[in-house]
């Protein structure tokens, strides 16, 4: 098998068993793990192979030619010159790839296909954008034959803001025009029930372009395999690409396979394809291996963002805090191609009311295309950005009734049954206002300052969904046996991101099965040996492989469940299954090991293996009436911190954070802490430092020396809690937690910022200048922008 | 490879001597990723300000992509799999995987060695101190707390051990 021949690069690599270590760990569930899985182990010790530790004698080095202006028509390609350096094998063009498109229908409603080449070749949309690629035998060739690309470009006016995009008469990014996607939905009558209300809160807010900012850059490498199959092994959130893949290349989709590695990271940035298009026609066009490594200043020019956001909100309150009704518009910035916006709008806009109560409700939600890096996933998908409004509202009710923030959010918030702005009821049981309690109760007494500034205390709720739109129809397979000698093999075609999701799956099926983590083996991520179960993204991997695990693996053991009461002498309900045996509930002295039941089993003709696969519930949505399903639950939380202001230099210190979410059922209570913390820092990275600013569609963050993430200076101790109030949809009731504690660090923060000097942050990041301008004038940091219905 | 071609140095890697012909303009990231035969160091950034390349040179903690290798000669280095004694896991390598203090486990090679570094010299560090001490080792996963987490368990392990001595 192809796979044999790839080894860890380097003539010297010693290839020999991970360190492993005997100490018991806490098990998931609270019972069948005595060890952690082995992609930690490995970790730790330093042998675990991502994709870029992995080669083949003679692999060739691939590089991506970017173009460095962000708006302009391409006169000419010359590639001659490239293509003499010694050493080069290929030399790329738009004109060499067979099916020159990235083309995905991502939105699942129709909405119209914009085209994105993965080698432009008669226009430029942003700066950064691949023209060409090459392989060659030495990076060194690689690199030099790059500079000797010669393009003549005629540069073009551009957009390079939403307002700019949508301006009357503006240059289209492309021929449809720059309003790429608009969604309405609409309950009640919005405009009546504003005239009624004894109050209107009106506010604009803003959120920036991020980026993912993961440790591992985008890489991997690519062979044709020795039975023709152009393979990639891969940093990659989704191994279905391979089909996409295929279509880029004309093959048919059996012909491109996908092995996903352990990533490195990913937070929804390797969920669109990265290195593959240009790698798998690299190895198609020379028929040798080629490797392939993006360096951090190109992943940070050209790779997409997280969508800017600019909010409107206007919502109609009662004298006694009740919201009756909202209005709310939203403009994201796409960048120069679609890619997954239609999506991320789409759960912006549904999701904009956040846990909170109201049948007179609008949203508008609309994609605009601008010259500049596209956007699309991150952490949060759109539903994050909008926790910024909705809470910020609350703030300001609170502030304009002279309440506090808690009595404003316990008059609202959402219960199972009440309607959401799409017509659809909650299906499920809503934990928001006891995660507030305890995020409160848990921060305790407010914090003494540390160096003279002002403390202030803030919190913010959240409600972000898990599992992808039900108009999906979303679907995952796997496949689970027993080997003779009684240990499990799993096989799903997940993804690890780094969160555990390997390991979840030998932690759900060892709950079922008995069998222990240190006796399964867990084969993920290969489009063409694993089942699929599509990637990880949109909280959804849990979810959905987590079930169909739990469900292969039930339906293995009542396969199995005769051959073992047949061999007990006792009755299948009498049987319990733990610690790798079957035994009879309450009698230790009869049981029998998973190796004689699995041989009996395989004797007898019961096949120790079941493969099957789990349909997430389904729903419908128009688009046209903004009605329908949307998401099958959601994941409530609430965060609160202490922040300390400095009034001189606008510098904003956390001294307490607390974050608390209900996770339904947590498989593995240690990783679910440590998905709400990681989640934290990145949102308190989102709130306070991180932010990619861009002039006349040129990007000035393409440095880590300048793009901001935090350090272990810049974040307090981060309390985790993950209770266990209500159950989700997941396996065994969980519920999914890998994006929802992104969402509330924003305004959580924002609010102790108010609390602290009086003035409100209506823009994200909340950096020194800007809170300092706002201590200055005493006046509120405000938009700039059209403002009002203009957004 | 050609890129290696030059210079000849001498190095230890893990305690295992090994002698290089390297260009002058291969950085010791490179060196060690390629013919060294140690891909256990990351690369992050090639700037130096991740620390996920972060190797210990003569015991020194070093950005090893700011490095060129021809100033390793005659140098000792470590990898994080110089750590692990034996197949045995060290007790920090340990103390990261009870208290969950890798995730992705990019940043871990090097986090481990710039902790296994300090607490060296100051093995009575209090957690402040060690906020100080890893903030030149990003991580995008864990937030930094279950690392600290990690790193006190095996601080306190140490100081109990040498008081049992």
């Amino acid at each position: 098998m192809a796979t044999d021949t790839g080894r860890i690069q380097g003539r010297d690599a010693p290839v020999k068993e991970p360190p492993t270590r005997p100490a018991p760990t806490r098990g998931p569930l609270g019972r069948t793990s005595p060890v952690p899985h082995r992609d930690f182990v490995e970790k730790v010790a330093g042998t675990l192979p991502y994709a870029d530790d992995w080669g083949f004698p003679g692999i060739l080095h691939g590089v991506v030619v970017r173009a460095r202006v962000p708006c302009a028509r391409i006169v000419s390609i010359d590639v001659s010159a490239a293509r003499e350096v010694q050493g080069v094998r290929a030399v790329l063009t738009a004109a060499d790839i067979p099916h020159n498109a990235i083309s995905e229908e991502a939105s699942g409603l129709g909405i119209e296909q914009t085209v994105q080449p993965v080698l432009a070749g008669e226009r430029i949309r942003y700066d950064g954008e691949p023209v060409a690629c090459i392989a060659a035998e030495t990076m060194v060739a690689a690199v030099e034959a790059a500079g000797l690309v010669d393009v003549e470009y005629e540069d073009e006016e551009g957009v390079f803001t939403i307002d700019e995009a949508l301006a009357e008469g503006a240059p289209n990014v492309h021929p449809g025009g720059n309003n790429y996607v608009t969604y309405n939905s609409e309950i009640g009558d919005v405009d009546a029930a504003m005239e009624r209300a004894d109050h209107i809160i009106e506010a604009t807010y803003q959120t920036p372009r991020v980026d993912h900012a993961y440790l591992e850059p985008e890489s991997g490498v690519g062979w044709v395999d020795s039975d023709g199959v152009v393979t990639l092994r891969v940093s990659t959130q989704v191994i279905e690409h391979a089909r996409a893949l295929a279509e880029i290349l004309e093959l048919p989709h059996s012909r491109v396979r996908v092995i996903a590695a352990y990533m490195g990271g990913g937070f929804g940035g390797k969920e669109d394809m990265t290195v593959e298009p240009y790698l798998a026609a690299l190895v198609w066009k020379t028929r040798r291996p080629v490797r392939m490594v993006w360096e951090r200043q190109e992943s940070l020019l050209a790779r997409q963002k997280r969508h800017p956001f600019r909010m409107h909100y206007r919502t109609g309150v009662r004298d006694d805090g009740t919201i009756v009704a909202q209005d709310i518009k939203i403009l994201g910035d796409a960048g120069a191609y679609p890619l997954l916006s239609s999506r991320v709008l789409f759960a912006g806009g549904v999701n904009s009311t956040g846990p909170y109560r109201c049948l007179d409700a609008r949203m508008q939600s609309t994609a605009v295309f601008t010259n500049t890096v596209p956007a699309s996933a991150f952490r949060g998908f759109g539903a994050m950005q909008v926790v910024f409004g909705y809470e910020s509202q609350m703030d300001l009710i609170a502030e304009r009734l002279g309440l506090t923030g808690e009595q404003v959010r316990e008059r609202n918030f959402v219960a199972r049954g009440d309607i959401r702005v799409t017509g659809e009821p909650i299906e499920m049981e809503c934990g928001t206002r006891e995660c507030m309690h305890r995020a409160l109760e848990e921060l305790g007494e407010l914090s003494q300052p540390t160096s003279g500034g002002k403390v202030g205390r803030g919190f913010a709720c959240s409600m972000q969904p898990y599992g992808r739109s039900m108009f999906f129809a979303d679907r995952a397979s796997a496949w689970v046996g027993l080997e003779q000698d009684g240990t499990m093999v799993i096989r799903a075609g997940v993804t690890d991101l780094g969160a555990g999701q390997a390991a979840s799956l030998a932690n759900i099926a060892g709950e079922i099965l008995g069998v222990t983590v240190d006796r399964t083996s867990v084969h993920i991520g290969d489009s063409h040996l694993t089942p699929l179960t599509g990637g990880t993204f949109a909280t959804r991997q849990l979810y959905m492989s987590g079930n169909a695990l739990q469900k292969v693996a039930t339906l293995l053991r009542d396969k199995l469940a005769p051959v073992a009461s047949d061999l007990l002498g006792c009755d299948a309900s009498e049987l319990e299954w733990a610690n790798n045996l079957v035994g009879v509930a309450g009698d230790r002295a009869r049981s029998v090991t998973m190796a004689e039941l699995s041989r009996t089993a395989e004797a007898r003709e019961v096949m120790p293996y079941c493969h099957d696969t789990f349909t997430a519930q389904a729903g419908e949505f128009d688009p046209e009436t903004g009605q329908g399903q949307t998401y099958p639950d959601y994941t409530h939380g609430c965060h609160a911190a202490d922040v300390e202001v400095n009034e001189r230099t606008g510098e904003v210190k956390i001294l307490k954070y607390v974050a608390v979410h209900d996770v339904g059922r947590a498989i593995d209570l240690q990783r679910v802490e440590g998905q709400i913390q990681g989640a934290a820092a990145q949102g308190i990275g989102y709130a306070l430092s991180e932010e990619m600013e861009t002039e006349g569609g040129v990007l000035h963050s393409t440095l880590f020396a300048n793009y901001l993430i935090p350090t272990s200076l810049d974040l307090p101790d981060l309390r985790a809690i993950g209770l266990e109030l209500y159950l989700g949809k997941g396996p065994f009731g969980a519920r999914g937690i890998g994006e929802p504690p992104i969402g509330p660090c924003g305004p959580a923060l924002a609010s102790a910022i108010h609390d602290a000097i009086g003035v409100r942050m209506l823009r994200l990041p909340m950096i020194p200048e800007r809170v300092l301008a706002a201590i200055r004038t005493g006046r509120d940091d405000s938009v700039p922008g059209p403002g009002k219905e203009g957004v | 490879m050609t890129a290696t071609r030059g210079h000849l140095i001498s190095v230890t890697i893990n305690g295992r001597p090994a002698e290089f012909a390297v260009t002058p303009n291969l950085s010791l990231l490179e060196l060690l990723r390629t013919d060294g035969g140690s891909p256990e160091v990351k690369l992050g950034c090639g700037e130096g300000v991740c620390g996920t390349c972060t190797v210990l040179l003569n015991g020194e903690p070093i950005n090893s992509c700011l490095v060129w290798a021809v100033q390793a000669d005659g140098g000792e280095i470590t990898t994080v799999r110089g750590l692990a004694a034996d197949g045995e896991l060290h007790e920090l390598q340990n103390a990261f995987l009870d208290h969950a203090g890798s995730q992705c486990g990019f940043c871990t090679p090097g986090m481990l060695l710039t902790v296994k570094w300090y607490l060296d010299r100051h093995p009575t560090a209090d957690r402040e101190e060690l906020r100080h001490a890893i903030a030149g080792n990003l991580c995008r996963c864990t937030g930094y707390t279950k690392i600290l987490d990690a790193i006190e368990a095996y601080r306190d392990l140490r100081l109990t051990e040498n008081d049992g001595d």
